[in-house]
C-alpha cells in the first residue's frame, strides 16, 4: 500500500492538569481553524472548575518544588531543553500549523524558546546570590535578605511571542520554586499542549506545570477571585482585562507583573516578579 | 522590695508650637482652599496640641502641580550626586533638632519620650543618612540600568510612627529621583509640619517635597489624582485593598505596608528570661500600635507555665503614664477610636472564652489608656488571635512540636513579622526559613534598620522599604509594562 493512502492518527488536544492529559469535566471543546478557515483541531475548553483543580495541584506540588535544592531544580529545567531539543519538530509544526508561519519563523522561535531553558535552568542556584543581601544593621545582628518562591501563579503568556514567549513565562515562573498554571491564548493551544506532552515526560514533577487552553476572557475573572493563586504574569491579557484582574486579584493581593513584548524575554525581573523577600535578624552573641 | 520611681519629666521649652500649621505646598506654607483646620489632640491629656489645615481637592492639585514642576524642571535634571547632597542634608539637621523632634512626637502622638528619643528620631535620621548614599549609586539597586524615577510619587502614612514613617516614604522617593505629595495621618500632623521647615532649613527645592494635613478625603482626593505616577501607602489592610481596587484600571505603581498579626514562639530550649522581655518589647513597645508586633505569643507547652509566671509579674513592672516622663513604657492610646477597637476586641476575648487578664495599673484620670492585657488559653478561631487588634493586648497559644508551631504561626492571611526564641542557631534558622513573613527576629524582636528590608508576605502587603530592595518600588522598570 502506497504511504499516500495512509490516514493520518489525528491528535486529541486536552488539558495538562497534575501531570495527566484529561478533558475539559464542562465537556466543551472548541473549534480552531487555520488563516484559512480550515479546520485544525478541537482542543478543550477549560471551565472553572478545570482551573480549580489546577489549583489545587500546583498548591499540593509546591512545598516540594521549592524545597528542592537549587541545584535540582536547575538540573530538571536543564533536562526540560534536552527533551524539547530532541522533539522540537513537534513544535515547529504546531507552531506552523496554529500560526500559519513559514518553517524558518517557526524554527527560530523554537530554537529560542528552548536556549530559553537553558538560560533560566542556570539561574537556579544564583538568583539568591544576586537578589539577596547581607545588611549591615547598627547592632549585634547577622542580618540577611534571601528570595524565597511567592506560591502559586498564573500566566497569561503573550502569543506573539510564540514558543519563546510560553517558555519564558514558565521557566522564569518556576525556577525560583513556584507551581504555574497556564493559561495559553485561545488562538495557541497546540503550542502549549505540545510542550505539556513534552514535560510530562522530562523530569518536571506532577502539578509544578499545569496547562489549560479555552477563552483565556472566560478563565481570567476566575484566576482573578482565586484566593489560592498568589502571583499573576499577566502580559498576555488586553488593558480591559487587566484592569478587572488587578481590581479582583486585590482581595488577596495578587501580585500582578505586567511586562512589554520582548525580544529575548532575559530579563531578571521575569524572575523576581514572583518571589519574596525574607529578611533574618539572627542576634549575635556567646 | 520595689523602688518607686520619682518623676523625671522631659521638658517641652524646646518646642515651640504655632496655633495653626497649613500646608506645605511649593516650598511655602500655604493656607488651605477651603480655609478648614482640624484640631490635632495630645492623647495622653485630651489637650489641643495645634490646628492643621484640611487638605481639599484644590489642595491636592495645588500640592501635585508643584511637585510635577519640581520635577520637570529641577529634580529629574539635577546630578544624581547634588540630589543626594540635600538628603545628607536634611539627615543631620534631624539630628540637631532631635530632642524638639522627639518632645513634639511624644505630644502629638501620646507614645513615651524614652522611645521617640531613643529609637524613632534617631532611625528617622538614619534613614535619611543611608538613602542620601544611594542617590548616585542606583545602578546597582538590582536593575542595572533599566529604570527611571516615577515622578510624583503619593504616600499617605499612618499615625503609629509619623515621623518614622515619613522617613520611610520620602528619604527613599528622593533618593531615586522622584517628587513627593505626602499626607500624615489626621491624628499625627505635627513632626511633618517640622519636617516641613527643616526642608526649608536645608534649601531643598521648592516643590520637591509638599506635605498635606488632612483626613481619608484627602487621601482619597490624592490617591486618585490623575498626576500621581506612584502610589507609596502604609495603612491597614482594609484601606490597602480599597486603594489597590480604585487605582486597578489605571498605571500607577503602587507599594503597601499593611497590617500583620506576628506570631512569637518561644521555644523550650529559649532562654526564657530574654524571651520575656522579647514579649514585652514585642507587644508592649509602642503601645502595640505596631503593625509588626508579636501580637500572638506561641509559646511551647512545657514552658509555658514558667513563661506566663515570668511574663506576668514583668508586665506588672511596665509603668503606664504620662509619655514625657522619662521613667514611662507605655505611653497613651493615640486616638479614641483606636481605644474603641481595643475594648471591642478585648471583649471578644472574654466572651469567647479566652482567659483574661491585665496588670494593675493606676490609669491617669485624663486621655487614652490601655493596661497591659494578657490572654491565655487563646484558640486560633479566637478573633484576637486572627484580627489585628493594634493596642498592647496579647494572645497566648500553645503548642507542643516544632512542626505545630510554624503551622500556627502561618495560619493567618497575615505575613509581615515573627520572632522565634531558642538557644539552638539551626533550630531558629530552620523556624525562619519555614515562616511566611517578610521578617524575622531571632531571640529579639521590634528590631529596625535603614539597611535592613522591612516589608511583608501575602496580605501584610507589596514591596519593601529599607535596604537595597526598598529601592525598587520607587524605581519605574523599563521591562514592565
Amino acid at each position: 500500500m502506497a504511504t499516500s493512502d495512509r490516514i493520518d492518527v489525528k491528535k486529541t488536544y486536552k488539558l495538562y492538569i497534575n501531570g495527566e492529559f484529561v478533558r475539559s469535566e464542562s465537556g466543551r471543546s472548541y473549534e480552531l481553524k487555520n488563516k484559512t478557515g480550515k479546520f485544525i483541531a478541537n482542543p478543550a475548553q477549560g471551565s472553572r472548575k478545570d482551573l480549580r483543580d489546577a489549583v489545587t495541584a500546583a498548591r499540593a506540588a509546591h512545598s516540594g518544588w521549592a524545597n528542592a535544592t537549587a541545584y535540582n531544580r536547575g538540573q530538571v529545567l536543564y533536562r526540560v531543553a534536552e527533551v524539547l531539543e530532541q522533539r522540537k519538530n513537534e513544535l515547529i509544526t504546531a507552531y506552523t500549523l496554529e500560526t500559519g508561519s513559514t518553517q524558518s519563523v517557526a524554527q527560530k522561535n523554537v530554537l529560542a524558546g528552548i536556549d530559553y531553558w537553558v538560560w533560566a535552568a542556570g539561574w537556579s542556584d544564583k538568583i539568591a546570590t544576586v537578589l539577596g543581601s547581607t545588611n549591615p544593621v547598627a547592632g549585634p545582628f547577622y542580618n540577611f535578605t534571601a528570595p524565597e518562591s511567592l506560591g502559586v501563579v498564573a500566566n497569561f503568556p503573550i502569543i506573539s511571542g510564540g514558543f519563546l514567549a510560553l517558555s519564558a513565562t514558565i521557566a522564569s515562573t518556576i525556577v525560583t520554586g513556584n507551581t504555574s498554571i497556564v493559561v495559553a491564548n485561545e488562538k495557541s493551544p497546540l503550542i502549549a499542549i505540545t510542550l505539556a506532552e513534552i514535560l510530562a515526560t522530562s523530569d518536571v514533577p506532577n502539578g509544578v506545570v499545569n496547562i489549560l487552553t479555552g477563552k483565556d476572557s472566560e478563565l481570567q475573572p476566575w484566576v482573578a477571585s482565586h484566593m489560592e493563586i498568589d502571583g499573576v504574569e499577566a502580559s498576555g491579557l488586553n488593558k480591559k482585562s487587566l484592569g478587572e484582574l488587578k481590581i479582583a486579584g486585590a482581595q488577596n493581593f495578587k501580585r500582578i507583573a505586567y511586562f512589554k513584548n520582548s525580544t529575548d524575554y532575559k530579563e531578571i525581573e521575569r524572575l523576581s516578579a514572583f518571589i519574596e523577600y525574607k529578611t533574618v535578624w539572627h542576634t549575635v552573641g556567646y | 522590695m520595689v523602688f518607686e520611681y520619682a518623676p523625671s519629666i522631659e521638658s517641652t521649652t524646646i518646642l515651640k508650637l504655632a496655633n495653626r500649621y497649613q500646608h506645605f505646598i511649593g516650598g511655602k506654607m500655604v493656607a488651605p482652599a477651603g480655609g478648614k483646620y482640624f484640631d490635632s489632640l495630645n492623647p495622653a491629656t485630651g489637650e489641643v496640641v495645634a490646628q492643621f489645615a484640611q487638605g481639599s481637592k484644590k489642595d491636592v492639585d495645588k500640592a501635585v502641580q508643584a511637585a510635577q514642576n519640581a520635577y520637570d524642571k529641577i529634580w529629574k535634571k539635577m546630578p544624581a550626586a547634588e540630589r543626594g547632597k540635600y538628603l545628607f542634608r536634611i539627615a543631620r539637621i534631624i539630628q540637631e533638632r532631635s530632642r524638639e523632634l522627639a518632645v513634639a512626637e511624644t505630644i502629638d502622638n501620646g507614645k513615651p519620650i524614652r522611645e521617640t528619643r531613643d529609637v524613632d528620631v534617631p532611625l528617622v535620621a538614619s534613614h535619611f543618612f543611608y538613602h542620601a548614599g544611594w542617590a548616585d549609586k542606583l545602578q546597582y539597586a538590582g536593575l542595572g540600568d533599566k529604570y527611571s524615577s516615577y515622578g510624583v510619587v503619593g504616600q499617605i502614612i499612618p499615625w503609629n510612627f509619623p515621623l518614622l514613617m515619613l522617613s520611610w516614604k520620602i528619604a527613599p522617593a528622593l533618593a531615586t529621583g522622584n517628587t513627593v505629595v505626602l499626607k500624615p495621618a489626621e491624628t499625627t500632623p505635627l513632626t511633618a509640619m517640622l519636617f516641613a521647615e527643616i526642608c526649608q532649613q536645608a534649601e531643598l527645592p521648592a516643590g520637591v517635597v509638599n506635605i498635606i494635613t488632612g483626613d481619608g478625603e484627602t487621601g482619597k482626593e490624592l490617591v486618585n489624582h490623575p498626576g500621581i505616577a506612584k502610589i507609596a501607602f502604609t495603612g491597614s489592610t482594609e484601606v490597602g485593598r480599597i486603594i489597590a481596587q480604585s487605582i486597578g484600571n489605571t498605571d500607577k505603581a503602587l507599594s503597601l505596608e499593611l497590617g500583620g498579626k506576628g506570631a512569637n514562639i518561644i521555644f523550650e530550649d529559649a532562654p526564657i528570661d530574654e524571651a520575656v522581655e522579647g514579649i514585652i518589647n514585642g507587644i508592649f513597645f509602642n503601645q502595640g500600635h505596631v503593625c509588626c508586633a508579636g501580637s500572638r505569643l506561641l509559646v511551647q507547652e512545657n514552658v509555658a507555665g514558667e513563661v506566663i509566671e515570668k511574663l506576668k509579674k514583668r508586665m506588672s513592672l511596665i509603668r503606664l503614664g504620662n509619655p514625657l516622663d522619662k521613667n514611662t513604657d507605655l505611653g497613651a492610646i493615640n486616638n479614641a477610636p483606636q481605644l474603641a477597637k481595643i475594648k471591642e476586641l478585648t471583649q471578644a476575648g472574654i466572651d469567647e472564652g479566652a482567659e483574661f487578664w491585665q496588670a494593675e495599673v493606676n490609669l491617669p484620670t485624663t486621655g487614652l489608656w490601655c493596661p497591659p492585657t494578657l490572654f491565655t488559653g487563646v484558640w486560633q478561631s479566637h478573633r484576637i488571635a486572627r484580627e489585628e487588634i493594634f493596642g498592647p493586648v496579647l494572645s497566648t497559644i500553645t503548642f507542643r512540636t516544632p512542626e505545630e508551631a510554624i503551622e500556627k504561626a502561618n495560619n493567618t492571611p497575615y505575613g509581615l513579622s515573627a520572632g522565634v526564641w531558642s538557644d539552638k542557631g539551626s533550630r531558629t534558622l530552620w523556624a525562619a526559613s519555614k515562616l511566611k513573613a517578610g521578617v524575622i527576629w531571632s531571640n529579639t524582636f521590634n528590631k529596625f534598620d535603614p539597611t535592613s528590608p522591612f516589608g511583608g508576605y501575602k496580605e501584610s502587603g507589596w514591596g519593601r522599604e529599607g535596604g537595597r530592595h526598598g529601592l525598587l518600588p520607587y524605581l519605574k522598570s523599563s521591562v514592565k509594562g
